[in-house]
């Protein structure tokens, strides 16, 4: 048995087995498929706008172009919809417990996490990542970039690490949810606002706000550090500029610590009874 | 008249019950004012003057926004008669000897009351904490905001029951929702203030429903002579139009819908 020698991959698999159910279900709805997939894109092309309606009245914000501007959402919209779609569902930790279907997924023998996240996949959320990465390739084609071979092999492990940083924001603002019943909408606050948050150059939000999500909750990392990389800018708020190279390892650093939130929370739940 | 009053007080009695929810609310709430209110100071920073407004009233109107979020519930969630066409349990409803439309109204109405004195005053007073918003110097003025956000929340009411009562045709109000849930508060002004929007564009949304839901107050607040009529009465005239025809379009397609009704037992 190829799975019994390499145990990593089964949660593997079982996310994508159970994934690919919900898919084929939904798949059979063909036309209500399609239109919310279009409208969820209808979301990215609304945000999408709205940076572009402030970048042409403002010009410049913090030394950022409307190009420059638009790569920056691009990279929110991107990662911020991988996670979505990966990792979006354990938002509805809260209503699992509070119905006791968390039971039952803990008697299954796959991760329960595993099957939080899989449980309503939702495959139109491919609606906010396909546009999300067409802003991208259009902004960098846009912006004025120094293309070397090493930003070309970033770019990737950029995206990679964004989203790695987003769902890991996901995971965690769920485990609030262990302790405080009702907490959902308090971590949309990270996770929806984190989006907010990432989809301006974050040094339009003052020093402070940098510095938190530099070292708190690690949310410059998603957008604002890779831009600085890839079009070869200081930092005009004062950090390092080496900053922007520890970007792969925040983002392992984020899903450890968030594993480690879920295992705590975890071990700390109780059952409602009911 | 008795029944509505009883059915309003549930409605209100009911939301005070998810008092941990509410706070969660406010909180996200004020975060998410905190990031376009800082957005829009950078925006005004770089350009102070943008086709009548000014940073304190972007910041303000952000504010606004995000206080009325809860009470016009223009981003959902909503009414739950949707869910009920789709259960059958709306025939339970048909059976009551009021009007469908009544009965949701007086529930909303109280679900909005709720919403104002607790959700949306502590989101404006944390606003009014953080940034310099601008408050009408003029007890009138606090006056006509008021009338204008129960206007508001009449407008977005007939607006949500009318999406629902799709349900009746559609079987399920749930893509409706999907789009409208999007595009609603693009319009109504949540996402950036109209008149940041391509003026032609800004010229159509101002007269569409939607903008009587956070807009149309936000100048009544503000005291713009934007509003219609260039006068805050021209603005709740405005709302108080929408309110009349969407609610009559309302109470005549409850009419058409439930002639269409077929309730498989069960």
């Amino acid at each position: 048995m190829a799975d019994a020698r390499v145990p990593v991959f089964r949660p593997v698999r079982a996310y994508l087995l159970l994934a690919g159910t919900w898919c084929r279900a939904l798949a059979q709805y063909p036309a209500s498929l399609v239109m919310m997939t279009l409208a969820t894109s209808l979301g990215v092309f609304a945000e999408i706008s709205a940076v572009l309606i402030v970048f042409g009245h403002a010009g410049r914000l913090e030394g950022f172009s409307l190009a420059e501007g638009l790569l920056v959402a691009g990279l929110a919209a991107t990662a911020f919809g991988c996670a979505d779609m990966l990792l979006g569902n354990v938002e509805n930790l809260g209503e699992h417990i509070r119905s006791g279907t968390l039971d039952v997924m803990l008697v299954r023998p796959v991760p329960p996490l595993v099957q939080l996240a899989t449980d309503r996949f939702a495959p139109r959320r491919l609606g906010r990542i396909v546009p999300g990465t067409v802003i991208i390739a259009v902004a960098l084609v846009l912006c004025d970039i120094d293309w070397t071979p090493g930003r070309v092999l970033m770019l990737p492990v950029l995206l990679v690490s964004g989203t790695a940083i987003c769902s890991a924001v996901w995971v965690v603002g769920a485990c609030l949810q262990f302790f405080v019943t009702g907490a959902r909408e308090a971590a949309n606050s990270i996770t929806y606002g984190g989006q907010a948050l990432t989809e301006y150059p974050l040094a339009v939000f003052g020093r402070d706000v940098v510095r938190a999500a530099t070292f708190v909750l690690p949310l410059a990392f998603v957008t604002w550090q890779p831009a600085l990389y890839l079009l070869d800018r200081p930092d005009p708020t004062g950090l390092p500029d080496g900053l922007r190279f520890a970007t792969p390892l925040v983002a392992v650093v984020s899903c450890l610590a968030a594993a480690a939130c879920w295992r705590f929370g975890l071990r700390h739940y109780r059952s409602t009874g009911s | 008249m008795r029944v509505h009053r009883a059915v309003y007080v549930r409605g209100l009695r009911r939301h005070t019950t998810y008092r941990a929810a509410t706070l969660a609310g406010i909180l996200t709430n004020c975060v998410f004012g905190a990031i376009n209110a800082t957005v829009m100071l950078a925006l005004f920073a770089a350009r102070p003057h943008i086709n009548g407004y000014d940073a304190g009233d972007a910041v303000t109107q952000v504010f606004l926004g995000q206080a009325l979020l809860a009470v016009v519930a223009v981003m959902g969630p909503p009414l739950e008669l949707g869910e009920r066409v789709r259960s059958g349990d709306v025939a339970t409803d048909l059976l009551r000897p009021v009007s469908l439309l009544g009965w949701w109204l007086a529930e909303d109405l109280g679900r909005a009351t709720f919403s104002l004195a607790f959700r949306a005053v502590p989101t404006f007073a944390v606003g009014l904490v953080l940034f310099d918003l601008v408050l009408p110097g003029d007890p009138l003025r606090w006056a006509a905001t008021l009338v204008s956000t129960v206007l508001a929340v009449l407008v977005s009411f007939a607006l949500r029951y009318l999406y629902e009562l799709a349900g009746f045709w559609l079987l399920d109000s749930r893509g409706i929702w999907a789009v409208a849930g999007l595009l609603g508060p693009v319009a109504a002004g949540t996402l950036l203030p109209l008149p940041l929007f391509p003026p032609a564009l800004a010229e159509v949304l101002r007269v569409l429903p939607w903008a009587s839901i956070v807009q149309i107050p936000a100048e009544v607040f503000l005291g713009k002579d934007s509003l219609p009529g260039g006068t805050v009465l021209g603005g709740l005239a405005l709302q108080a139009c929408w309110a009349a025809a969407l609610l009559s379009l309302g109470a005549w397609a409850t009419g058409r819908a439930t002639r269409r009704v077929v309730v498989q037992g069960g």
